[in-house]
């Protein structure tokens, strides 16, 4: 559906987007994260036709965004960062002018209303915009990109600034439009690629850094699990013995303490689970275990290394140059 | 282009700008119109089409210095230029807004002219070619003041700059007053004052080189208006 292939963008000298290419297929809802200025933004109105890219191809629904954008546009709704809101309209004056805007060529009573009751718009459809609460104004610019029922929709930062009954909702939403059309959506919200996305983009500094399922993105990227287990007993002692266990390649106290257990960070190799190996041997050393819990396995850890990866792959080109 | 169209004449009649420059536009030119004509006794329009081809250069960026600007800041834009239109149709649906406002308006001072018949014979000719020429030189006024719309997201820089570009072309024929007459470049700078060409209407010449001049620079700033937004795309 969406078909990105060698995407540049150059301002000067810096590159915003450099020699990005993906694949979005039908129904596909994709989370495009990264850091603020990783070139999110940019990527996603490269995709719209807002900008042009310096080089690169841009396909959506097999039409060349450049060659026909009238034609690719069509396949399109957009709801940009900040929404594109006239506040002097009501509700349905906007919706009415985005589809005369689009060309809309569906019955516009019933597709309206369709789209206000799915984007819960119906109570307010006769208030300025101006009126409406940040979330009622969020769920307009949504609606305003459903118009025309597009392929594809595009969300750029869609919770930004809601607060959190408003931003579940919004996710809920978001999900329900999956069912429909391909979503892509951007965020630099790690829970938000969670909670909605079943694939996620990774970019930094305008490239590609990881692309993968949602689930599968840990398991990816991580060259080994870790723990973090707290067990009663001696702190120093305990320490040096977790490290002799089999399979364990590395053993970190955090200096926590709770009563009278202290925390540790085991890591072992890839292939190897050690949580039996573990609970055993605090058994066998009398040394009550109170708590085992997967550690730095949540997106937000995994985004911040691979991050922080890929600033080092840079910075180490740099100086080589 | 329909789309725009409406919001856009909508636009100025659900705020302020539309009344206001209808008030000021109006009332304006019935103030000079009784001067230079009842209070001077007399039926001859020339001071009058002069005067309101001068006030329409201070007032006309009133209606376009939120065209493009505005969409810019508020950033709506990005609204219409995902949609599927072409920048031609976004930019000729604003300027049609912007000019049914100006065109009713100057259509309506023509009313004013009745208020002299009864005491004098009216020269509906020389009248319709000024009205004409008025008309299409609020054709330029309006592509200029659009074009420096795009420029800037800046209601008050986009109507300065528009005042700034129409007084150049309305004064570029007084640099003649310089220039000894043996010189061809007077004929130039003749050729491309529109104060220089509107006087020919005002003392009752309708040329149509005239007419084809003020449909060119006004196409010419509208397709200028619409490499802006080309342009910023590539940015």
């Amino acid at each position: 559906m969406i078909k990105v292939t060698n995407l540049v963008k150059r301002y000067g000298t810096n590159y915003a987007l450099n020699d990005i290419s993906f694949e979005v297929g039908e129904g596909e809802i994709v989370g495009l994260l990264g850091p603020n200025g990783a070139g999110k933004s940019t990527a996603m109105n490269i995709l719209t036709g807002y900008l042009s890219s310096t080089s690169g191809e841009v396909y959506i629904n097999g039409v060349n965004i450049l060659e026909d954008p009238i034609a690719a546009k069509k396949n399109i709704g957009f709801l940009p960062e900040q929404p594109p809101l006239y506040p002097e309209m009501t509700v349905t004056e906007y919706l009415n002018f985005v589809y005369e805007l689009k060309s809309c060529e569906l019955d516009r009573a019933a597709h309206l209303d369709e789209i206000m009751s799915v984007t819960k718009l119906t109570e307010v459809k006769d208030r300025l915009i101006r009126n409406l609460s940040k979330g009622n104004k969020q769920r307009v610019g949504i609606a305003q990109a459903l118009i025309g029922d597009p392929k594809v929709v595009i969300f750029d930062e869609p919770t930004v600034g809601l607060d959190p009954k408003q931003i579940i909702a919004v996710r809920n939403l978001l999900r329900t439009l999956a069912k429909r059309h391909t979503v892509v959506l951007s965020t630099h919200i790690l829970a938000e690629v969670q909670a909605v996305c079943e694939r996620v983009i990774i970019i930094n500094k305008g490239k590609i850094i990881a692309d993968e399922r949602t689930e599968d993105i840990v398991k990816t990227i991580e060259d080994g699990y870790r723990y973090r287990v707290k067990i009663c007993g001696p702190a120093r002692e305990v320490e040096a013995s977790l490290r002799r266990i089999s399979g364990v390649k590395a053993v970190e106290a955090t200096g926590d303490r709770d009563l009278d257990s202290y925390a540790y960070i085991i890591e072992s190799d890839k292939n190897v689970d050690i949580r039996k190996s573990v609970f055993n041997f605090c058994v066998s050393n009398g040394w009550p275990m109170i708590g085992m819990e997967p550690h730095g396995t949540d997106l937000e850890t995994i985004f911040i290394r691979l991050v922080d990866r890929s600033d080092g792959v840079v910075e180490t080109k740099k100086r080589r140059k | 282009m329909l789309a725009i169209y409406k919001r856009e004449l909508r636009g100025y009649f659900v705020g302020v700008i539309g009344y206001v420059f209808l008030v000021i536009y109006l009332a304006m030119a019935g103030i000079l119109f009784s001067y230079t004509t009842m209070f001077s006794m007399s039926a001859n329009v020339t001071s009058y089409f002069t005067l309101m081809l001068i006030f329409s250069a201070i007032v006309l960026p009133l209606l376009t210095m939120k065209s493009f600007s505005e969409e810019r800041k508020t950033k709506t834009e990005q609204l219409i230029l995902t949609a599927p239109i072409s920048l031609p149709a976004m930019v000729f649906g604003k300027f049609l807004a912007s000019y049914t406002v100006f065109g009713s308006a100057t259509l309506l001072t023509s009313l004013y002219f009745l208020f002299l018949v009864p005491y004098a014979k009216l020269q509906f000719a020389i009248l319709f070619g000024n009205l004409v020429a008025l008309m299409l030189v609020g054709m330029v006024f309006i592509s200029i003041g659009l074009f420096v719309s795009a420029l800037t997201e800046n209601q008050l820089s986009a109507a300065i700059g528009t005042i700034a570009i129409i007084l150049g072309f309305l004064g570029i024929g007084l640099i003649n007053t310089l220039i000894p007459t043996k010189y061809a470049i007077r004929f130039v700078f003749s050729a491309l004052s529109i104060f220089t060409r509107f006087q020919s209407y005002v003392n009752g010449y309708f040329e149509i080189a005239s007419v084809i001049y003020y449909l060119s620079v006004s196409a010419i700033f509208l397709w200028l208006t619409i490499r802006v937004y080309d342009r910023r795309r590539f940015g």
